[in-house]
């Protein structure tokens, strides 16, 4: 089954290929994986969605663990979340289909970014099977060419994951001193 | 006080207590080289960086300290890539200095550029690039925090030119590790250690399968306190030898696709594993199909990450295994096994009569004659054995009786050829006062031999004993049984080592007879130099018994009956 991990790491150069590297060498197969700053500058987080059974993800979860940069590691599959994928996707049209095409962006709550002569662009915000349904009604149009961010996900609620990430500022008084287990980190095994 | 990063890095070395480095220079290290004139560290010139970092285990293992290599980039880096990778399979603390073009450099495919850190990513447990003068100093305090704590392992740390170069204000005081994601010290929950207690105490075929985190961990003492209380018998890793003593009543000696068949036939028969402090690793457990069964498992381990990786177990304990067994220790009940370890004593005595050393002398000199002889000779003493990889490694495990830590070390995970002789130059350089056998095949040997210039000129009294038999005899041994004695690319077409020995200034001699063993043996120790003893033992030896690979640990081929061994050598 696909399992839904949320990554803290610090935000250094090559953390990307340290967190890719431990998925390749362990032969899991990553479906997507999403990158970007959070509202600490030396925090990145990390959507990463794999296929792995039970004992897998804890393995994953563990071997995440291991890497040096990583801060936090949390399997939300299971748990309340708003999972999105963005995708833009370009459609030829005739004069006719145009209208069509416009009908279906609004019945799924997409927008239009661009009209070309031969060409619509739209964009869409959603969970992945609703991005998936549009394009399946859009295919017989012709798509000339799409692209997906692959999936982020935040808990719904109050909780928050981030939360659990101490800040990692290396000029902070209150840096967690190494070796000191920090409370607010899970390590159900 | 403005110091260049060069000047640091040695001086930050001596804070984290370094006395000894092995290293090789090149053009992108040159300038550490020439700070090194500052500095009281003891560099030890090794022939090839390969062996600096085989080294730097010894070192490691022998010692318990962090062991560090020193190379240049490029080629000097590449070359330790085999050492590093064998630090990280056997969890061995070492840190890995190379040097790296000038920063501007990086990326131009400069002369000797290598992305040493994009190599040795998944063979390190943690790396560093550090490309200015001011990261030096904390780089390499959380090097060293990093490789020595929790599972340790080994840590590259690549300096560029520019930074061994240029200069930062330094005040020589030790810089605190930040490291935000790494909380190496877990502990079990009470209700885990509630449930390994219940499973503990309601056992009637209890085993503890003893591994090398105990040595890493120093819980000797502990684990003897469970075994003896609760008369659990212990069988023990390749990496666990010297966790629990040879000699012990509970000892059953060493598991596994080369294991005691008595100690296999145990796990497989028992209704509790109690692992501490190793991995379940493929060599241990054969198929995991067929593998203990009917047991349920507590496994004690510092590494999260190996809990249900091979063999799904019932109660994890993740933490330190001292202090974990420490936890356990006070609960744990007095119990008796009386028929269990009767059983076993049974199966014991069983196979003892098919042991290489019942067989009548038929002239040949075998393996496990020249290893049992060795281990007589030094009973006792303070002695350290390294091994390479295969047959002679075996015989080694299984013929050399281990009653302390530390005093064998081996290449397990990784199985590397041509560990033993540096191993052996890092583990005399950390313990001057130990006598240090390297125990090798003739194989192996020849893939790192050039370290016996390292050896001579550092007037180390190491004693060498090949075991020759002209074969890579594992390798061998496996066309033996599975290809049909095609002996494709095995036999080995050898030097004369005596010469070769000679050629360095050691004293060497050939063994061919059983009875000369000893006396070669005795005459070694007493030569105050090093010596390499070529003893020429039976060529087409095997090692058993052997668990197959892909089958189960009970199913063992055995050694023929000696009756059997006899006829066919005559």
């Amino acid at each position: 089954m696909l399992n839904t991990f949320v990554v803290y790491v610090e935000n250094k150069p090559g953390v990307l290929a340290r967190v890719s590297t431990l998925f390749r060498r362990r032969a899991y197969n990553i479906d997507s994986l999403t990158v970007g700053r959070t509202e600490k500058p030396e925090v990145s987080r990390m959507t990463i969605v794999v296929d792995a059974d039970h004992d897998q993800a804890l393995r994953i979860e563990a071997t995440l663990y291991k890497l040096v940069n990583v801060l936090f590691v949390e399997n939300i599959t299971n748990e309340p979340a708003i999972l999105r994928d963005l995708a833009m996707i370009k459609v030829a049209v005739t004069q006719e289909a145009r209208t069509q095409v416009f009908k279906l962006a609004e019945v799924f709550n997409a927008r239009v970014e661009d009209v070309a002569p031969e060409s619509v662009t739209i964009e869409i915000t959603g969970a992945e099977d609703k991005i998936d349904r549009l394009l399946e009604v859009l295919r017989p149009y012709g798509v000339l060419e799409m692209v997906r961010t692959g999936v982020v996900a935040l808990r719904r609620g109050s909780k928050s994951s981030a939360a659990a990430t101490a800040s990692p500022t290396p000029t902070s008084a209150n840096a967690s001193e190494p070796g000191i287990h920090n409370e607010d980190v899970s390590y159900s095994v | 006080m403005i110091k260049s990063g060069a000047q640091i890095l040695w001086e930050c070395l001596e804070q984290q207590g370094v006395t000894e480095v092995f290293g090789y220079p090149g053009g992108a290290i040159l300038p550490a080289y020439d700070a090194l004139k500052y500095s009281n560290i003891h560099h030890i010139l090794v022939r090839h960086e390969q062996g600096a970092t085989h080294m730097a285990d010894g070192y490691a293992r022998a010692s318990g300290r962090v062991g560090v290599a020193v190379a240049t980039s490029g080629p000097g880096a590449t070359n330790m890539v085999t050492g590093i990778a064998t630090a990280m399979l056997d969890s061995s603390p070492i840190v890995c200095i190379t040097g790296q073009v000038g920063s501007k450099l990086i990326g131009s495919d400069a002369f000797q550029e290598t992305d040493i850190t994009g190599v040795t990513l998944p063979i390190t447990k943690h790396n560093y690039l550090v490309t200015r003068a001011d990261e030096v100093a904390r780089t390499i305090s959380e090097a060293f925090y990093v490789a020595s704590s929790g599972r340790p392992g080994p840590v590259l740390v690549d300096i560029t030119k520019d930074a061994q170069q240029g200069t930062c204000e330094f005040d020589g005081k030790p810089i605190k590790p930040q490291l935000p994601g790494y909380r190496p010290d877990l502990s079990p929950t009470s209700e885990e250690y509630k449930h390994a207690l219940e499973l503990i105490h309601s056992a009637k075929r209890p085993v503890i399968l003893a591994g090398h985190g105990i040595i890493l961990s120093g819980a000797m003492q502990e684990v003897r306190t469970l075994a003896e209380r609760a008369n659990i018998p212990v069988g023990l890793t390749l990496l666990g030898l010297g966790a629990f003593p040879a000699s012990h009543p509970l000892s059953l000696g060493m598991m596994g696709m080369h294991g005691e068949a008595w100690l296999n036939t145990t796990i497989q028969e028992a209704d509790l594993l109690i692992a501490l402090g190793m991995r379940f690793d493929d060599r241990v457990t054969g198929n995991l199909k067929t593998y203990a069964q009917n047991a349920k498992k507590i496994h004690v381990e510092i590494d999260r990450a190996e809990i249900n990786k091979n063999v799904k177990v019932d109660v994890p304990l993740v933490g330190d295994l001292r202090a974990v067994l420490r936890e356990l220790l006070p609960h744990v009940k007095q119990q008796e096994h009386r028929e269990w370890i009767a059983y076993i004593d049974r199966m014991k005595g069983e196979t003892a009569v098919r042991d290489i050393q019942n067989l009548p002398d038929s002239g040949h000199l075998y393996a496990a004659h020249v290893i049992n002889d060795i281990w007589r000779e030094t009973l006792g003493t303070e002695t350290i054995v390294t091994t390479d990889v295969g047959q002679h490694q075996m015989w080694e495990a299984q013929y050399y009786k281990h009653e302390e830590p530390r005093t064998l070390i081996t290449s397990g995970g990784l199985g590397t050829m041509g560990f033993a002789l540096p191993a052996a130059i890092g583990a005399k350089v950390a313990r001057p006062n130990a006598e240090v056998w390297v125990v090798v095949g003739d194989g192996g040997f020849q893939m790192t031999m050039s370290e016996l210039a390292t050896l001579v000129q550092e007037k180390l009294k190491i004693h060498i004993a090949i075991i020759n038999n002209g074969y890579l005899g594992m390798v061998r041994q496996w066309q033996e049984f599975f290809y049909d004695r095609n002996y494709e690319a095995t036999p080995l077409l050898n030097p004369n080592f005596v010469k070769l020995a000679e050629a360095y200034g050691i004293r060497s001699c050939a063994v061919t007879q059983r009875a000369e063993v000893v006396p070669a043996v005795k005459a070694a120790r007493q030569h105050n130099g090093p010596v390499l003893l070529d003893f020429q033992v039976e060529q087409e030896d095997s090692v058993f018994p052997m668990v197959p690979a892909g089958a189960g640990l009970h199913e063992m081929i055995r050694r023929p009956s000696p009756i059997v061994e006899t006829a066919a050598d005559s």
